[in-house]
């Protein structure tokens, strides 16, 4: 079979595919967005009618994908890293029910923050939920422990976490597939029970659940994946997690490395090999893309233990990514120190020329111009970039859906206006629950929706929303007299501003919809 | 055999098609490879920047050790500009000298001038080379032309993968694709 270059993200969903899925779920999020896309792409998943429509937001996708499972069915869920929390509920549960058909989550986690609002560690929620996670080093392996995850997942009855990184989501390397997996049959678990959380089911299923715990070191214990590599100079050992082992294999081009290596690719930690690289070595050097979560737990509760380095002594910075540089500089080498020409100049992201949403900003700042800064929340999406110059037309942006949350508890406390600015896609995702919060109470705010008719920031996958907008919110209670639309073109300026400022007058909740095509789905369609 | 290449641009103009020409040629000459791209939200007309590796051996690293570029590749000047630091010792600059105005811009000669001084540069108006070739839109192609130079594929892998990628868009967009291919190619050899 010829060989593919593919995104690790690709070259995952191409694993899924072969490893026999017979659904996808997943709401878009970077560095995630492009597993489901290749597979929504695919020929193969279009004749075998894998399902990949995407989800509503990420906790719809991850119980959809246990109801899949359930089924008898293998089924691949994806998300970003802060799309776990809004998974969370249905993520840790489905630890405590078990899974029937094979069930692997993928969370693609975002250190320095490329695209998102913290950098969180996945590893941390697939050890409070008590599952394996593996964690690929490259493409290959991220394609390989697909069909891992969900022959460990079948046979240990669990949901189990493949954990990715930016830097391995988004860069191409050679694929070299395997025999494809038929899908399963269609099949009810022997005791369905165990899906029903009731308490006295519970109890039983978490002392089962943490039974197996025990299984799950025996099989990090033996997972190819895991690997130690011999050096005859013990004064130093290194510890390597994920895609950083390859920034190690960096700083020695002839292949040398005179240290034993400890690579993990599988958790939870080995024990045993761990213990060999402690009790050999007299200092190790922990090496983790993202949060200091290995290192954290050898130091200990009792502050720092002189034997560990890493990220959380200075040998590494405490935040962000690592690179080739900063692997070198704690093996102690000299690296040439990065030098700017003075006449760079920063260039942010921004939104695109002949955005809809900068004619919604526009009319937007010009009715609240008299009341000063303070009155606009915001989230998550391309919209969010109307918090920089030239518009600063956003107060906050917190997380999915927050705009509404957060103005309605402004307008509770009294502030007037208290307007939402939310996207489409946004509003699907996680803004129908808080909009029926203030329909309860008739809140006096606005929601200005800014429907660009999909979903732009992570680049223009369909939105649910579509044509959908002022149904839903009629349908949640919102008084149609105040549901308007406008058209988000500069010649509408003075009436779109007439159409805000009415609605912002107004003593009760309003919702204002903003409708123009994204201008790079429109573009994309016509070339 | 090992190529490190970063190519440099604003986001929209066209670097990933560059990277993923290079890269398909080299996977069917039987090389490794690494493209580490840049998606999400820096795309939205920031600055962006791919690392491309092809080696004929393993390849670990997705991002090329600073200071370790055998090639940089602006499509824009200031983006050149930024990652010129990048270049190993002996390493080339490639640019293009038509800046994306979209922030507050310093004097463009400025810094075509700091890229010229560059002990190996081919500094030149692409999108004016790709205009005379019949579309200003071709500019990538006319600096993946100019890149081919530094590569040793053999001949006709990038025209065959031009007449592959544009296929679909008719006889006029492939010849005027390869047209840009070849003059930026001949760009460099001046």
């Amino acid at each position: 079979m010829p060989q593919l270059l593919l995104l690790g993200d690709e070259a995952l969903a191409q694993g899924a595919l072969d490893a026999g899925i017979s659904g996808c779920y997943a709401y878009p999020g970077t560095p995630s967005t492009e597993i489901t896309e290749y597979i929504q792409a695919s020929a193969e998943a279009s004749e075998r009618g894998v399902h990949r429509q995407w989800s509503a937001n990420e906790k719809c996708a991850m119980e959809e994908a246990l109801g899949m499972s359930f089924a008898g069915k293998r089924a691949l869920v994806c998300m970003k890293h802060v799309g776990l929390n809004v998974a969370a509920d249905g993520f840790v549960n489905s630890a405590v029910t078990g899974v029937h058909g094979g069930l692997v989550l993928v969370v693609a986690d975002d250190p320095s923050m490329h695209s998102s609002q913290n950098e969180q560690d996945s590893r941390f929620y697939a050890k409070f939920a008590g599952i394996p996670c593996f964690e690929p080093t490259n493409q290959q392996e991220a394609y390989d422990m697909v069909f891992a995850g969900f022959e460990l997942s079948e046979r240990m009855q669990v949901p189990v976490m493949l954990r990715l990184t930016t830097r391995l989501a988004h860069s191409r390397a050679n694929i070299v597939r395997r025999e494809c997996l038929p899908e399963r049959p269609l099949s009810r678990p022997e005791n369905p029970g165990r899906f029903v959380l009731l308490p006295a089911i519970a109890r039983l299923n978490y002392e089962n659940l943490l039974a197996k715990q025990v299984d799950f070191v025996a099989e990090a214990e033996k997972s190819p994946f895991n690997a130690w590599i011999d050096g005859a100079d013990t004064s130093l050992g290194i510890l390597t997690t994920g895609i950083a082992f390859n920034y190690l294999m960096e700083c020695f081009p002839k292949r040398d490395c005179p240290h034993p290596i400890l690579k993990i690719s599988q958790y939870p930690l080995p024990v045993a090999r761990l213990r060999r690289l402690l009790d050999t070595c007299r200092r190790v050097l922990v090496l983790e893309e993202g949060a200091p979560f290995i290192e954290e737990m050898l130091h200990g509760p009792l502050g720092l233990n002189e034997k560990i380095l890493g990220r959380m002594t200075g040998a590494l910075p405490r935040t962000g990514e690592l690179n080739p540089g900063l692997v070198a500089k704690a093996l102690g080498r000299e690296v040439k120190p990065h030098t700017g020409s003075p006449l760079l100049r920063m260039r942010p992201p921004r939104l695109c020329d002949g955005c809809p949403h900068i004619c919604s900003y526009k009319a937007l700042l010009e009715v609240l111009a008299p009341h000063g800064k303070g009155h606009v929340f915001s989230d998550i999406g391309c919209y969010t970039l109307g918090a920089l110059p030239p518009f600063s037309a956003i107060d906050t942006c917190i997380d999915m859906g927050a705009s509404i949350s957060a103005a309605k508890g402004a307008a509770d406390a009294g502030l007037r206006p208290a307007v939402a600015v939310i996207g489409d896609s946004t509003f699907t995702h996680s803004g129908l629950t808080p909009l029926l919060d203030a329909v309860w109470e008739n809140t006096p705010m606005t929601v200005f929706v800014l429907d660009n008719e999909t979903t732009g920031m992570t680049g223009g996958q369909a939105s649910s929303a579509l044509g959908k907008i002022e149904q839903i919110c009629a349908g949640l209670g919102v008084d149609p007299a105040h549901i308007r639309t406008l058209d988000p073109l500069p010649k509408q300026h003075d009436e779109n501003v007439r159409i805000l400022r009415e609605e912002i007058a107004f003593a009760g909740l309003s919702v204002v919809i903003a409708r123009r095509e994204c201008i790079q789905t429109l573009r994309r369609k016509k070339s | 055999m090992k190529n490190d290449i970063i190519l440099s641009g604003v986001g929209g103009q066209g670097i990933l098609t560059i990277a993923a020409m290079v890269g398909r040629a080299a996977v069917e000459a039987g090389l490794y490879v690494k493209q580490s791209e840049v998606h999400g939200m820096a795309q939205r007309g920031g600055a962006v920047v791919a690392h491309l590796r092809l080696s004929d051996e393993t390849i670990y690293s997705d991002l090329i050790p600073a200071g370790g570029a055998d090639v940089v590749l602006g499509v824009e000047p200031m983006e050149a500009l930024r990652h010129a630091s990048q270049l190993a010792p002996g390493g080339a600059l490639l640019a293009n000298t038509v800046p994306v105005r979209n922030i507050e811009y310093p004097e463009v000669e400025d810094i075509v001038a700091q890229l010229r001084a560059l002990p190996r540069s081919v500094v030149f108006d692409a999108d004016e080379v790709a205009r005379q070739v019949g579309n200003a839109r071709a500019m990538n192609m006319v600096m993946l032309g100019a890149l081919t130079a530094f590569l040793a594929f053999p001949e006709g892998v990038f025209e065959a993968l031009i007449r592959d990628t544009f296929a679909a868009k008719g006889e006029k967009v492939v010849e005027t694709n390869l047209k840009a291919l070849a003059a930026g190619r001949a760009a460099v050899q001046e």
